[in-house]
């Protein structure tokens, strides 16, 4: 795995504002501007409970690397009015370096972001942009943001070239973006003598890899088409819905088809049924709605048809924190479906990777004719990140399938592999049941004892024995103390040890790809010579931890660093925890 | 008339050596329903309802959800799918959503069909997928020994609704008719030949045909076996007009045996099979 370790000397910023404001717009235009200009950098969003209207947040960080994580803190708070943004004052973490830029018009900055120390910078944004007829306020925060983060305004005005969708008002939007340029300019001859210049982007050289701008959602609706997944059910749901909506036009497109399904009861069922037909099948849903989906990938399990499920999590239990991400589902995906039900779990470790983990599920699923859940979560989901373009690693969907007239076909043969030659409808000669009930090697419903333990030791055999090769986990560093994570945390992790190295201290990485099935052999071929080990995870139950603890033998008994969403963990209070850790006595 | 019968002219099927049997569709495998149980004839109507269709049975699947009726897919040479309770119409939908190509007959019974399914079946309905649904209606749980359906008598005294649910009766056809299913019939197990026919019209017909066919449970519902005495052919036609069939429908005493509504939805539309790009052409949007 290709993999990025974040400089030091990246720009964080946060324009906020309430919902219609147009921030998430600035957002995503700085994002692209800072592409044009050569660099990295990665977009998340925030926003109140509203449907619209709530308040709002652009969380940027840009950076001359690729990036998966938020820093520990903001350089800049720009916003555009305050209404209720002072509920961001966890998520957007201010000091006295940081700068904080609001609007005098739209009322005083609140008292909990001036505590922090932060250089408080008010301008008239909206006074400005009504000075220009037709230009909008967001555009101004644009030129103003950027140009502080050390982007040229030509990038900042290409990007908006290029994004902006009504003609007519373009040259006025142009002009407040270098209105806010030149307004920034002002500001940072201010800054400079009074505590020193904002953090800025040094000039970079256009990067010459060929680079990617994509969310984590759609990194696994493009993974699973690379697949080979040619049908998807879908149910909408926060924060799964952008992949089920970029799948939509995308799967009709190469020739396979979406549908919306009235719950997700039927969408599970409904990939079932396609898949039974021969026709690798997704859907993507979160924990309210895996919770209704497993019954059926028992079925799945029971009927040994190949299903995707992505699940972005988000905080839970019950309706939880729709749009705020959590660790959480993870025991639910590895154990919870009742009987024995041997299924695979697979978890991206980047917004990038959203991508290969799908493509990779797509893969195991279909080869070893059982469900797959993808963990993605809402982190990685609905942020947006500048990658270089990553590199396919080949996962297709090859089914073992039944050929015509096959002699003594038996759909649930007990073959050596525990994979055994699917019949797919309208082959000659070898139509079968697929079936819940627990069946003879023939497919015929049995509550014999003999065929019971023959076909649960089948479906744990395939999934035991299966090569799953070096993508299992991503191995990375030295040292004898080493950290075990999956999923969004991974970032956080990553940035945390390469901090430490600068300090000198060496931490190893295991960031687990493949959580179920178990892989014990190459868990200990991972922690060889291991001293420590530390399992760290976004979930208030450590339920990595007491999983692991549960499957696998270690050298030394692990400690756990685990805390619940909505706030992500930051590599900053990660290093500080790894470094108390690695230094305890 | 519960008797089977193998005269394949009554179905107009040919007598040619190739030609599709019932009997080319009954696999060897043994039912477990009781003696004398409605679901018997239904599966000798399906069996020569598909005979007719001349699909091959590798061409033909049989979805169905959990109960007694629900066991008819392997007890059909066709490929079978006997999924999980009350979601058949969901599986069948993906089914035949993703493979156009093959012939798909859903089946199952009024508990799977009307109470933890009925929120599939209305939007099956209204999807209008061309697929074909037999519900064997029996008013009664039979696999889990005898407790109130949907479509059970409100006063029925069983143990786990001593005296009676209280509660009023499903009505099937008509909650089909309003939510969009473009065939509507009422079939009877007794009366094998009528009911293959109209299974066969129905899975002619475009769209989702819904045929709801009264199929006694002789264990728990032994006064079931007067419906015999009481079954009659509906003495109208089949409409295409929603409203009349509706008036129809509200008024019948649930005897009345015959395809009730033809209508002419457009059925819903058949996956894309022809791709239009290729999986690299999609990466381009990525790219900076």
């Amino acid at each position: 795995m290709q993999t990025h370790i974040a400089a030091p000397t990246s720009v964080s910023i946060a324009l906020a504002g309430s919902g219609g404001s147009g921030v998430m717009t600035a957002g995503t235009v700085l994002l692209a501007a800072a592409a044009k200009a050569g660099a990295y950098g990665l977009m998340v969003r925030t926003s109140g409970p509203q449907i619209r209207g709530g308040e709002a947040a652009a969380l940027l960080r840009l950076g001359p690397q690729a990036m998966s994580s938020l820093d520990d803190g903001f350089d800049l708070l720009l916003a555009i009015d305050w209404q209720n943004v002072n509920r961001f004052a966890d998520e957007i973490v201010l000091g006295p370096r940081s700068v904080l830029i609001g609007d005098p018009d739209e009322g005083e900055a609140p008292e909990v972001f001036k505590a922090t120390g932060a250089r408080y910078a008010p301008l008239s944004m909206k006074k400005m942009a009504k000075a220009i007829p037709g230009a909008w306020v967001n555009m101004i925060a644009l030129g103003l943001s950027g140009t502080l983060a050390g982007l040229p305004l030509q990038a900042l005005q290409d990007a908006v070239r290029e994004s902006w969708k009504k003609p007519d008002t373009l040259e006025a939007n142009l002009k407040a973006v270098a209105a806010g340029a030149e307004a920034a300019a002002d500001i940072a001859a201010n800054l400079a003598s009074n505590g020193g210049a904002m953090a800025r982007l040094q000039a970079t050289a256009l990067s010459a890899q060929p680079r990617w701008m994509i969310s984590g959602n759609e990194a696994a609706g493009f993974g699973a088409i690379r697949g080979g997944i040619r049908f998807c059910a879908a149910y909408p749901i926060t924060p799964a819905t952008e992949v089920l909506e970029w799948l939509a036009p995308k799967l009709v497109e190469v020739g396979g088809t979406l549908l919306q399904a009235e719950d997700e009861l039927a969408s599970i069922n409904m990939i079932v049924g396609a898949s039974y037909g021969g026709v690798p099948s997704i859907t993507a849903t979160a924990g309210p709605g895996l919770s209704l989906m497993t019954e059926a990938i028992g079925l799945a399990v029971a009927s040994e048809v190949p299903i995707v499920i992505v699940d972005v999590m988000r905080g839970g239990p019950s309706t939880g924190i729709p749009a705020k991400s959590e660790q959480s589902d993870l025991s639910f995906a590895v154990s919870g479906l009742h009987g024995d039900a041997p299924r695979l779990v697979v978890a991206p470790t980047s917004i990038g990777d959203c991508l290969g983990a799908t493509q990779w599920a797509v893969h195991l699923a279909e080869a070893l004719q059982a469900p797959a859940i993808v963990l993605s979560d809402q982190f990685m989901g609905q942020s947006r990140a500048i990658i270089d373009k990553p590199v396919d690693a080949g996962y297709r969907a090859q089914r073992l399938t039944a050929e015509a007239n096959t002699p003594d076909y038996k759909r649930y043969r007990n073959t050596p592999s525990g994979i055994s030659p699917m019949a797919i409808p309208g082959t000659e000669g070898v139509t079968y049941t697929a079936d819940g009930l627990e069946h003879s090697e023939a497919g015929i419903p049995s509550s014999q004892s003999r065929d019971h333990v023959l076909q649960l030791d089948k479906r744990q055999r395939k999934l035991d024995l299966f090569d799953y090769g070096p993508y299992w986990a991503d191995l990375e560093g030295t040292g004898d103390a080493v950290v075990i994570t999956f999923g969004s945390t991974t970032s956080a992790v990553r940035e945390a040890i390469a901090r430490a190295k600068a300090q000198g201290v060496d931490l190893r990485l295991v960031a687990m790809r493949l959580l179920a099935p178990t892989r014990p052999e190459q868990m200990a071929a991972a922690v060889q010579g291991a001293r420590r080990i530390i399992v760290v995870e976004q979930n208030h139950g450590a339920q990595l931890f007491r999983y692991l603890r549960a499957w696998y033998d270690f050298p030394v008994s692990p400690q756990s660093h685990h805390r619940p969403g909505p706030l992500p963990l930051r590599p900053g209070e990660l290093l500080t925890a790894l470094l108390d850790w690695r230094n305890a006595k | 008339m519960n008797e089977i019968d193998n005269d394949e002219a009554a179905t107009g099927c040919g007598s040619t050596p190739n030609a599709l049997t019932a009997a080319s569709f009954k696999s060897s495998y043994k039912p477990i329903w009781c003696p004398g149980c409605g679901d018997y004839t239904v599966l000798s109507s399906v069996t020569k309802a598909l005979a007719t269709m001349g699909v091959a049975p590798k061409d033909c699947a049989v979805v169905s959800g959990i109960g007694c009726s629900s066991r008819i897919p392997a007890y059909t040479t066709c490929y079978g799918f006997h999924g999980v309770h009350g979601r058949s119409l969901a599986a069948a939908t993906g089914l035949k959503v993703a493979r156009p190509d093959l012939q798909v007959l859903v089946a199952g019974g009024d508990g799977d069909g009307y109470s933890i399914g009925g929120n599939h079946f209305l939007h099956a309905c209204r999807r209008n997928v061309d697929m074909t649904y037999l519900v064997m209606d029996n008013h009664v749980y039979g696999m889990t020994k005898g407790q109130p359906s949907p479509t059970t008598e409100p006063d029925w005294d069983s143990k786990l609704s001593p005296g009676g649910t209280g509660l009023r009766v499903f009505h099937p056809l008509v909650v089909a008719l309003a939510s969009g299913a473009n065939f509507v019939a009422r079939a009877f197990a007794g009366d094998l030949n009528g009911t293959a026919a109209i299974i066969a019209q129905a899975m002619k017909h475009p769209g989702f045909s819904f045929v709801e066919i009264l199929s006694p449970c002789v264990t728990f519902r032994p006064e079931q076996r007067e419906w015999r005495k009481l079954v009659r052919p509906a003495a109208v036609e089949p409409t295409d007009d929603a409203a009349r069939a509706a008036r129809r429908l509200m008024t019948d005493d649930g005897f009345n045996i015959g395809v009730l509504f033809a209508g002419d939805r457009a059925p819903y539309p058949a996956s894309m099979r022809q791709p239009r790009s290729t999986v690299a052409d999609l990466e381009s949007e990525f790219a900076l």
